[in-house]
């Protein structure tokens, strides 16, 4: 059994940059546990002398020649940014956020 | 209470490609604003990225340049973290398998050499840049987002400020020379990170480090290093422990200032990248790209010394830059005198690159017309006095210094049929210099030269008026 405490569950809403009220933290402190444990089982395989599996595609090397293409895409892919300006994506300033603060 | 320092660095090059690093997006420097991206670069559901092949190749160039151990099978993880310079919320890179590992540079630090072992290189793509406004907002231009980059990663071998500067000095000329970036701090396509912990001299565990990010120059980063030293010497021995954070270099105090503690790898998650399969690098093609790595710096400093006979330090001075040795090797090859042509580059060009703040790829003279003027120097046809005329003519103005002597005139007067009744003259309208002479006065053959050079307007070949007025005035 893996044990998921409040701490985690808040050091990862602040990586993610997400902001929770207190009951939230618990109800998703005890279904993160529950998610963990679910995933968990997959350690009781035993994968004794089994290499590491970083992807199941088995293929050549595909790489991709060195050629420029231009795409007019600027105003579609602006379309789903909330505020702009000048062309530029306006964001509130972010400061770096401790994590240990 | 003594204290030894251990520095590592980690510096990125951007890789100097036209296309990004997993989208055909083209890479350009000064492009409006958000318009050089697609859909790759956002992430977009659905899209598919795939690796430049340039990217790797230039990757491994570096690789090869520095004696590292490039893995035959890698693959690419993605790196999390929440910015708004990066819209896909995660960094593809190589963390688990990177490009190459275990190389080494050699550095010379007070005439002693040493090795400095490289742990680890490896490729991955730049973040967008944010602008930050003073209303609170900050603006981002995306057009960076999957720019080639490649980190370099230094074992912790340094032991003092001078030894990072040397270690930096020398990765940047042997990554200009295989051409794999343009290596300019100044722009941006070369970035340094240093960490730096210290220790009481006879202590085997290192000390906390403290990293520092984005120090904009060589000199920045030893004098960053060396305030560290200091500041942690003073937090140790009040008692106090160095906290593990990321500091910054405040120009104008010449201090370093907490910025923040630091994050540990895992919050980053990293995983394996999902979208893009594990390659495998063949020899075949590491051997191909082998062959084509342009001559070293160290190769060139050798041909220069040895088979050229120049000074030590002016090929140093010419090593300087990719560009200013390539200059000087087609300078030669177009018949240059190589003493003369170094003499050239490293004052008169030099000289005009500093005074008007340009770089030498940017001037209108060319190594042919420099090694064509040097070639009139030394077959007589125009003195030295004329070639600083003739060269600044052609640096500023892009003249063929062939066409430009003939056209003016300019060339030397070294005929002895004509010079000859000239010096008679002279010396004919001069008693009283035959007599300065005759009275032991060398200044008076100066005098003497300096009217024929008048008369000629200074077309005359100093060494042959010498020679007649000392023949002319010793036989009065």
């Amino acid at each position: 059994m893996v044990k998921i405490t409040k701490d985690e569950i808040n050091h990862v809403a602040t990586l993610s940059r997400l902001e929770f009220g207190e009951d939230e933290i618990d109800k998703f402190t005890e279904q993160m546990g529950d998610i963990i444990n679910m995933a968990h089982q997959l350690a009781e395989v035993d994968t004794e002398g089994v290499p590491e599996t970083v992807q199941v595609v088995d293929r050549e090397t595909d790489f991709r020649e060195d050629k420029p293409e231009h795409w007019e895409s600027r105003a579609e892919l602006m379309k789903n940014v909330p505020e702009k300006a000048d062309g530029f994506i306006k964001v509130p300033v972010i400061i770096d956020k401790d994590d240990n603060e | 209470m003594n204290f030894k320092s251990t520095i590592g660095l980690e510096v990125h090059f951007e890789l100097k490609t036209k296309s990004k690093i997993f989208s055909p997006s083209p890479v350009t420097y000064g492009a409006e604003a958000n318009t050089e991206t697609n859909v790759i670069d956002w992430a977009m559901p659905g899209v598919l990225p795939r690796l430049n092949k340039d990217v790797y190749r230039l990757g491994i160039m570096v690789a090869l340049a520095t004696h590292s151990h490039i893995l035959p099978v890698t693959h690419f993880d993605r790196k999390n973290y929440f910015y708004p310079d990066n819209p896909k919320a995660y960094q593809i890179t190589q963390f688990f398998q990177p490009l190459a590992r275990d190389g080494y540079i050699e550095v010379e630090v007070r005439g002693k050499k040493k090795r400095i072992g490289i742990h680890e290189m490896h490729i991955e793509e730049d973040a967008g840049k944010n602008t930050h406004g003073a209303n609170g907002y900050s603006y981002v231009d995306l057009n960076r987002q999957g720019v080639p980059l490649l980190e370099v990663v230094s074992e912790p071998d340094m032991e003092d400020p001078e030894e990072a500067y040397a270690y930096l000095t020398k990765l940047r000329q042997i990554v200009q020379f295989t051409g794999a970036s343009d290596v300019k701090m100044e722009e941006g396509s070369m970035r340094v990170d240093t960490n730096i912990s210290i220790r009481p001299a006879g202590q085997e565990k290192l000390g906390t480090k403290v990293e520092m990010k984005n120090l904009n120059s060589f000199d920045h980063v030893r004098r960053s290093l060396a305030y560290e030293e200091k500041r942690q010497q003073q937090v140790l021995l009040s008692g106090g422990r160095v906290q593990l954070s990321t500091r910054r270099f405040d120009e104008a105090t010449g201090k370093t200032v907490l910025e923040r503690v630091k994050e540990g790898d895992a919050d980053y998650r990293y995983f394996p990248e999902p979208d893009i399969a594990p390659y495998h690098i063949k020899q075949s093609w590491i051997d191909e790209i082998a062959e084509s790595l342009p001559e070293s710096p160290f190769e060139r400093r050798k041909r220069y010394v040895e088979e050229y006979g120049i000074k030590e330090y002016d090929a140093d001075v010419i090593l300087q830059t990719k560009e200013s040795s390539d200059f000087y090797d087609a300078a030669v090859e177009a018949g240059a005198d190589p003493t003369l042509a170094a003499n050239w580059l490293n004052t008169q060009v030099n000289g005009y690159l500093n005074e008007n703040q340009v770089g030498i790829v940017d001037i209108k003279l060319t190594p042919e017309h420099l090694a064509e003027m040097i070639k009139m120097i030394k077959d007589g046809t125009i003195s030295s006095k004329i070639a600083k005329k003739v060269f600044k003519e052609s640096i500023e103005n892009g003249t063929d210094p062939k066409k430009y002597v003939e056209d003016k005139g300019m060339v030397q007067l070294s005929d002895v049929s004509v010079l000859g009744p000239m010096v008679t003259k002279i010396v004919d309208d001069n008693p009283q210099s035959v007599e300065d002479f005759k009275n032991g006065k060398d200044r008076a053959i100066g005098f003497l030269v300096g009217q024929i050079m008048k008369q000629t307007r200074g077309k005359a070949n100093p060494k042959v008026v010498n020679q007649l007025l000392n023949k002319e005035l010793q036989s009065r």
